[in-house]
């Protein structure tokens, strides 16, 4: 049988969302005893450890007024107070104390959702609980492997998710927006491999025989103290649906194998991203450079997070542009390029997730306000 | 949950109805605008009542992934209010207004292990839970209480879903459901949810307190319509308003109260938030308390009720009123 694909995805500029996905509400190091409020899918969460150090999330909005639970108190155990009339929940968000009366309304609940501390994030499902399953959390093993070391930040972006993940699934644009760093020429010049199957996309793209770009001369020599000559620079794209991008990338001495395998005459780094939707128009984009050389040097580790921070600090300020646009044109459609092949089918196996949870797939126009962080 | 309680209208078609159980139908509605079913979810609907339409809250006993069907299931007891005659009448083709499912008994997936009681007509509650619970390959205990085998709607299909799973007891052939027992044996980390008639709910309530077990992992869901007693027609009376007005057996207070021209306040209707409070001046009889709301103490002060479940009774062993007393005379005031 013949499928005939009549379907096109550049009619939506921003997507929604799927729910049934694990995202990114934290880093393990900002769950505490300490109430934080994040949104996360248009959904305001209260989170918190409970004493034996269990993460916990639940609605930022009490049964009984909706007051914001996350300015409550934490209470012994695994509790929480609402801040307004000192109605307690437990970490399943279930009432253990109404202050005003004998018993305990049995319809007073507030959801609590399922969350995993894995690769030194909080991940939260905020979707069907009976189809959250830990197994299909991304991998960022890299994260917290003792073969790998390096570190991140969080950049509160004003713009759709989908945004993000276009500007990582094409890297060309790093010849224009970040050329004092990492961009070169060769980039657009050279050719890319895309695959995909019902979960990832894989767009490959090596460039051989070249000068390294500024920020690889100094990972170079890092690892080979006063390295010159040219290199082969790799750039492996993994995206996993619905939106971790982990991007494998290095520079080995040219013609020294590694295109072939043997990376032991280069850099690797890999580049985790992760990109959680806070409302349609904003995201939390969570990202790491973690590096396999060089292990025992925090230095190395502070400069990379600063160099990538620089970098990502470029692409902030283009996504934001480009939202603004976007909003500013709402009759205009995007047309696409051969190098959108790999964002299409991130486009693709996103808008598979909506239909098949029923939910529109293109995200409105209007947006909210960003929460504060 | 208020945010996901929503109300949402729609048309539904019925479109089959196939007795289950003695005096128990099942009715299979197709929506207009259909919504997956959680489990522990149930829909309001209108029934006509004397041309009048009253709102009726029945679980959904099972629903295709999309929603597209809904099982529900209704007895039709004896002391009916008139919605489960109605009920029972609908035909194929014929229309329903109805919500889309709402949800005051979600189950929490994750539990170490789970106890589903159903008492009665109450495993309309259940069936989906156990369904979910089944397929998560969570460890599970599914409870089946009632008076005979005839009365038990579902029972051929749990059984054979459910297998070593599912114990039953039933009252006729003298395998009783003991409380102690059942709530003695329970894994303490376990959760129970619950729905059945309120002697039981009851009695599993106060075991569960003296075995000091958490009580958050008590679930329960009530409709207010069972007490302790058979309801009977008393009289209320409003002294400071000049009010006196008869409650027929299938009628509520508060619902004869707002027959009378009397302003209640009330939100739930089912004896949870308290809200329908009235104040007792003078009792001839008993209250059948049928609420959640107050403890065990207050019911027992009977200084005040709930009027939206509870009812008057003429004596408090629960024999039906005869003619030579006369029905209970409830004396209120009220908010
Ligand atoms: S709003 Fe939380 S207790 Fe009233
Ligand atoms: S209205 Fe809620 S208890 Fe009566
Ligand atoms: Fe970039």
């Amino acid at each position: 049988m013949t499928i005939i694909q009549t379907k096109s995805s550049t009619t939506n500029k921003v997507l929604n969302y799927p729910l049934n996905a694990w995202y990114v509400a934290a880093w393990d190091h900002e769950v505490t005893r300490k109430l934080i409020s994040r949104t996360v899918a248009d959904k305001p969460l209260a989170i918190y450890r409970a004493e034996d150090g269990r993460p916990v999330a639940l609605a930022d909005a009490c049964w009984h007024r909706l007051a914001p639970l996350s300015q409550g108190k934490l209470l012994a155990k695994d509790e929480i107070q609402c801040p307004y009339h000192g109605i307690v929940y437990n970490s399943a968000g279930r009432c253990v104390s109404m202050p005003a009366q004998e018993t305990i309304n049995p319809s007073a609940t507030v959801p609590s959702y399922p969350v995993v501390e894995r690769h030194r994030f909080l991940w939260v499902w905020l979707g069907d609980a009976t189809l959250a399953n830990p197994d299909t959390i991304p991998d960022m093993h890299q994260m917290d492997h003792p073969e790998w070391a390096g570190d991140g930040l969080t950049i509160p972006v004003t713009c759709n998710y989908q945004l993000v993940l276009d500007n990582l699934m094409d890297l060309t644009h790093e010849e224009f927006v970040h050329g004092s760093s990492i961009g070169q020429a060769e980039l657009s010049e050279s050719d890319f491999e895309v695959t995909h199957d019902d979960t990832t996309v894989t767009v490959s793209r090596w460039m051989h025989n070249i000068d390294a770009p500024p920020f690889w001369l100094k990972n170079m020599r890092d690892k080979f103290p006063g390295f010159t000559g040219k290199v082969d620079r790799w750039q492996i794209i993994h995206f996993e649906a619905p939106s971790t991008i982990n991007i494998d990338v290095g520079v080995a001495k040219a013609g020294t194998g590694a295109p072939e395998g043997d990376r032991s005459q280069g850099v690797n780094g890999y580049v985790m991203n992760t990109i959680t939707p806070e409302t349609a128009r904003s995201a939390h984009y969570f990202w790491a450079f973690m590096r396999n050389y060089r292990l025992e040097s925090q230095l190395i580790t502070s400069q990379l997070r600063a160099g990538v921070s620089g970098v990502f600090k470029e692409d902030e300020d283009m996504l934001l542009a480009q939202q603004t646009a976007i909003d500013a044109n709402p009759d205009y459609e995007f047309y696409n390029l051969n190098i959108d092949a790999g964002g299409l089918w991130v486009r693709r196996l996103i808008e598979r997730m909506l239909e098949a949870e029923g939910r529109t797939v293109s995200a409105g126009r209007t947006g909210r306000v960003r929460d504060a962080d | 949950m208020a945010a996901t309680n929503i109300e949402v209208w729609q048309q539904a078609t019925v479109v089959e109805t196939v007795a289950v159980a003695t005096n128990i139908q099942r009715i299979v509605l197709a929506p207009t605008s259909p919504k997956r079913a959680e489990p522990g979810s149930h829909l309001d609907l209108f029934v006509t009542i004397d041309g009048e339409r009253h709102k009726r809250s029945y679980s959904v006993v099972d629903s295709t992934a999309d929603g597209s069907r809904v099982a529900i299931s209704v007895l039709q007891a004896p002391t009916s209010r008139g919605g489960s005659i109605f009920m029972h009448a609908v035909q194929p083709g014929d229309t329903l207004e109805i919500t889309q499912p709402l949800q005051n008994f979600p189950l929490r997936v994750g539990a170490p292990s789970y106890v589903l009681l159903a008492g009665g007509i109450g495993v309309t509650a259940i069936v989906n839970m156990a369904r979910v619970l089944k397929n998560l390959g969570a460890n599970y205990t599914l409870v089946y209480a009632a008076r005979s085998r005839e009365r038990m709607a579902y029972l051929p299909e749990l059984l054979a879903l459910h297998g070593d799973r599912l114990r039953v007891h039933i009252d006729d052939e003298g395998t009783q459901l003991s409380v102690a027992e059942l709530v003695g044996s329970v894994d303490p980390h376990a959760e129970l949810y619950m729905c059945g008639p309120i002697r039981l709910m009851d009695a599993v309530r106060r075991a569960w307190r003296e075995r000091e077990l958490n009580y958050p992992n008590l679930r329960f869901e009530t409709f207010g319509n069972s007490g302790w007693y058979d309801p009977e027609e008393f009289i209320v009376r409003v002294p400071r308003l000049g009010v006196e007005a008869r409650v027929p057996a299938g009628r509520s207070m508060l619902e004869a109260l707002e027959d009378a021209g009397v302003e209640m306040m009330f939100d739930c209707r089912k004896g949870e938030c308290g809200l329908c409070e009235v104040k007792v001046l003078a009792l001839e009889g008993a209250i059948d308390h049928r609420d959640v709301f107050y403890s065990e103490r207050q019911q027992h002060a009977a200084a005040k009720m709930c009027c939206c479940v509870s009812r008057a009774v003429t004596s408090p062993t629960g024999l039906q009123a005869d003619a030579a007393r006369g029905p209970a005379i409830v004396t209120i005031a009220v908010s």
